[in-house]
């Protein structure tokens, strides 16, 4: 199987504070991975890292993606590498058009590849075939970035960036946040269409229901910065039955 | 975040070096220019009147507004560290060498000339049949090459140098010459009016719609030589006109100075677009050599339904001084004025706008944005002022600011005065620092840290880029991402 991403005992702090503790994981090409566990685990945390936001210092470990340091590469060259995060909160960006916007992201990713740019015709096109797909209100795409979105539309907003840049590795983090049904199931779909032996997702989430729509190979409960047990779709289920209070005074007995 | 009445500078710094920025239009053209000795007297006012074989009245004039200058001095209440000027060291005149011998046309100017407005990329002559717009062109004090003028002409529409008009239209200026901005206005106009050199003269007669945008190309080319340009545009009942004011200058290490003004004259029905984008040497990066660009520009909403609308992209300059104003005399007359100010390095600029409520039923919006980087000082300062006799005016005012790095300065000074109940006048302003989260949004969707800062830039631009004319868009555009470019790494 081939490996797209490889974290090794991964610490990381912010402003100081420790929130990372050792986080190891890999995914290898086609599979799924989610990832719960408590408020404060360091969820959103490893989404920020892995994409490698200012002010999230990785203090010690190592991680690879498709081989390569992914540490030692700037934000936009993880991002034409094929690594994707979908934001939790996506900022809103004033007077920038969506469409522009979206086709400028396509189009660095082309030039990165060494593919000739999009045009604003075929750009639109396919845009369009994709937010229907997505259900989403085609006005979006002639408004400013995310400005005025609901938080639906948001999230949808950020599928579509996904499914027009298709990464190797996406990471959505709590993309199910707010959400209602109708709007997760859209949203699951929009994942589910991209699934391929080539393409691999992190999904992260407080919630299991998320995972009833995509169904993941592997689910890791983070807690303290670092993962304490992994297993199948089964485990999530068992999570939202027992909570997480059982791992953690598991983590306390074992620290004693 | 509401910022009233006082300064804010940002604390964060990795965006800082982003600005970096090289001026790109620095080199110096090399005509022989007469020039004048440096210095200011009567008789220097005289010969610069007698060399423009200017009427008598225009003379008595000059001689008025320099007694008057001579009473003032030099306005201290901006925003502005402003070095001493020696106002003796000045030369008030300069025309290139060919002046007695004009060009008949455009094949007949100084090639030299002619490569300066490639470089500067406005190849008059292509640019100009292409875009339909015509063109002109100021170099140095002197107007050289005018366009169009016959299909202007047959509009009825009078596109000209100052100096033409007054030979060819004396009543016409002498009419409305100082009739919006008086010489004794101000010191830099009154200035303005004792030494003036030369400028654009716009007369659009009633009824006439003006088939083009009128565009003139300023730019400052000799050493040591201020430039004092007047306008003058004079729109009779029912009429319309668009116009470009687009400047740009040749680096040196001389401080320049600069105090044009601008009159604007709208009778009933009639409406003025006025666009400037103004890139001149901004100085390097201690500040030294960059343009003082003191400036007064006013309009006068003279007829009832008149409009007057101001747009100014300013990114060059060492020191901006600048109120693009409106005096909304007339009875349901509007003003407007949307400005983008950008400064960086060592730039300082205190600029905004006076909207006079003096009519009834008068409107003004003013849309401001401000754009500070490096150690760039960008202050907003507007009044806005209803009289009391102005029955339901109303204004609206949006003044936002955006910080880049950490050592830049925004400041916003608000006057507002109000003498009747019945107006309604809004405030909003913002500032806010460039924001870190946007540009990891952008930059984790591929974008290069450049390209994002310019994205966020125009995004926060746009409203007033909406105002300029496409070409002046696209070129503002262009201007904002030459400020922004060459910083990365």
């Amino acid at each position: 199987m081939t490996e797209l991403l490889r974290i090794e005992n991964l610490h990381a702090e912010v402003n100081g504070k420790p929130i990372l503790n050792g986080l190891s994981l890999t995914i290898n090409a086609g599979e799924v991975h989610a990832i719960m566990g408590p408020n404060g685990a360091g969820k959103s945390t490893l989404g920020h890292v892995l994409s490698g936001r200012d002010g999230y210092e990785v203090t010690a470990g190592s991680v690879h993606f498709m081989g390569q340091d992914l540490l030692s590469m700037d934000i936009e060259e993880r991002a034409v590498a094929g690594l994707f995060l979908a934001f939790q909160y996506p900022v809103e960006i004033p007077g920038v058009n969506n469409a522009y916007f979206l086709r400028t992201a396509v189009n660095a990713h082309r030039r990165a590849r060494g593919e000739d740019e999009l045009d604003a015709v075929s750009f639109m096109r396919q845009a369009r075939t994709l937010m229907k797909e997505l259900k989403m209100n085609e006005a979006l795409i002639k408004r400013n970035v995310n400005e005025g979105f609901s938080g639906g539309e948001k999230k949808r907003n950020e599928v579509l960036q996904m499914r027009m840049l298709l990464p190797k590795v996406a990471i959505l983090d709590e993309t199910d946040s707010g959400l209602d049904i109708d709007a997760l199931r859209c949203v699951a779909d929009g994942v589910n269409a991209l699934r391929s032996a080539e393409r691999s997702f992190v999904v992260i989430t407080h919630y299991q229901r998320l995972l009833d729509y995509i169904v993941p190979d592997y689910v890791h409960v983070l807690s303290a910065g670092k993962i304490v047990a992994s297993g199948d779709k089964s485990m999530a289920l068992e999570l939202e039955a027992k909570g997480y209070a059982w791992l953690q005074e598991g983590d306390e007995a074992k620290a004693s | 975040m509401w910022i009233n009445g006082y300064s804010m500078s940002t604390n964060t710094s990795d965006i800082e070096s982003l600005i970096g920025r090289r001026y790109e239009h620095g080199f110096v053209t090399d005509i022989e220019t007469e020039t004048v000795p440096p210095g200011l007297n009567e008789d220097v006012i005289r010969l610069i009147s007698a060399k423009k074989e200017e009427p008598e009245w225009l003379l008595e004039w000059r001689l008025k507004a320099y007694q008057e200058w001579l009473k003032m001095s030099p306005p201290d209440w901006a925003h502005l560290g402003i070095e001493p000027i020696d106002y003796q060291a000045i030369s008030y005149f300069a025309a290139p060498k060919s002046d007695k011998d004009r060009p008949q046309s455009l094949d007949e100017v100084d090639p030299k000339l002619l490569e300066t407005y490639e470089k500067l990329g406005v190849p008059l002559h292509e640019r100009a049949r292409l875009a339909g717009v015509a063109v002109d062109a100021v170099f140095d004090s002197v107007s050289i090459g005018t366009t169009f003028k016959e299909e202007l002409h047959k509009a009825g529409v009078i596109f000209c140098s100052f100096s033409e008009a007054v030979k060819d239209y004396p009543e016409l200026v002498r009419q409305h010459l100082g009739s919006v901005v008086p010489a004794r206005d101000n010191y830099f106009a009154a200035l303005n009016s004792a030494v003036f050199s030369d400028g654009s003269f716009v007369f659009i007669p009633k009824g006439v719609r003006c088939p083009m945008e009128l565009s003139t190309y300023f730019r400052i080319n000799a050493a040591e030589t201020g430039q004092f340009e007047r306008t003058l545009i004079v729109a009779e009942d029912e009429s319309y006109v668009s116009y470009l004011e687009g400047c740009t200058a040749p680096m040196r290490d001389e401080n320049q100075l600069h105090a044009a003004v601008v009159e604007l004259v709208a009778m009933e029905k009639a409406e003025i677009k006025y666009s400037t984008v103004q890139n001149w040497y901004p100085g390097d990066e201690e500040g030294r050599g960059g343009i003082y660009n003191f400036v007064t520009k006013r309009g006068d909403c003279r007829g009832d339904h008149s409009r007057i609308s101001w747009t100014q992209v300013e990114t060059g300059s060492a020191i901006t001084w600048k109120y693009p104003s409106c005096i909304l005399r007339g009875d349901h007359s509007s003003g407007e004025f949307y400005s983008v100010a950008l400064t960086h390095q060592c730039q300082q600029a205190d600029t905004g706008t006076k909207m006079i409520h003096l009519g009834k039923n008068t409107k003004s919006r003013i849309i401001s944005k401000g754009i500070s980087a490096g150690r760039g000082q960008n202050s907003y300062r507007g009044l806005v002022r209803v009289a009391k006799k102005a029955e339901g005016a109303r204004n609206y005012t949006q003044c936002d600011s955006l910080l880049i790095g950490a050592r830049c300065g925004a400041h916003t000074f608000p006057y507002i005065e109000v003498k009747n109940p019945t107006a309604q006048v809004e405030h909003e302003a913002t500032t806010s620092r460039i924001a870190e989260d946007q540009l990891h949004y952008c930059r984790s969707r591929g974008l290069s840290e450049e390209d994002a800062v310019a994205m966020i830039v125009h995004g926060f631009c746009r409203e007033v880029f909406k105002e300029l004319p496409m070409e002046f868009a696209v070129e503002a555009k262009a201007l904002l991402e030459v400020s922004l470019e060459g910083a990365v790494g």
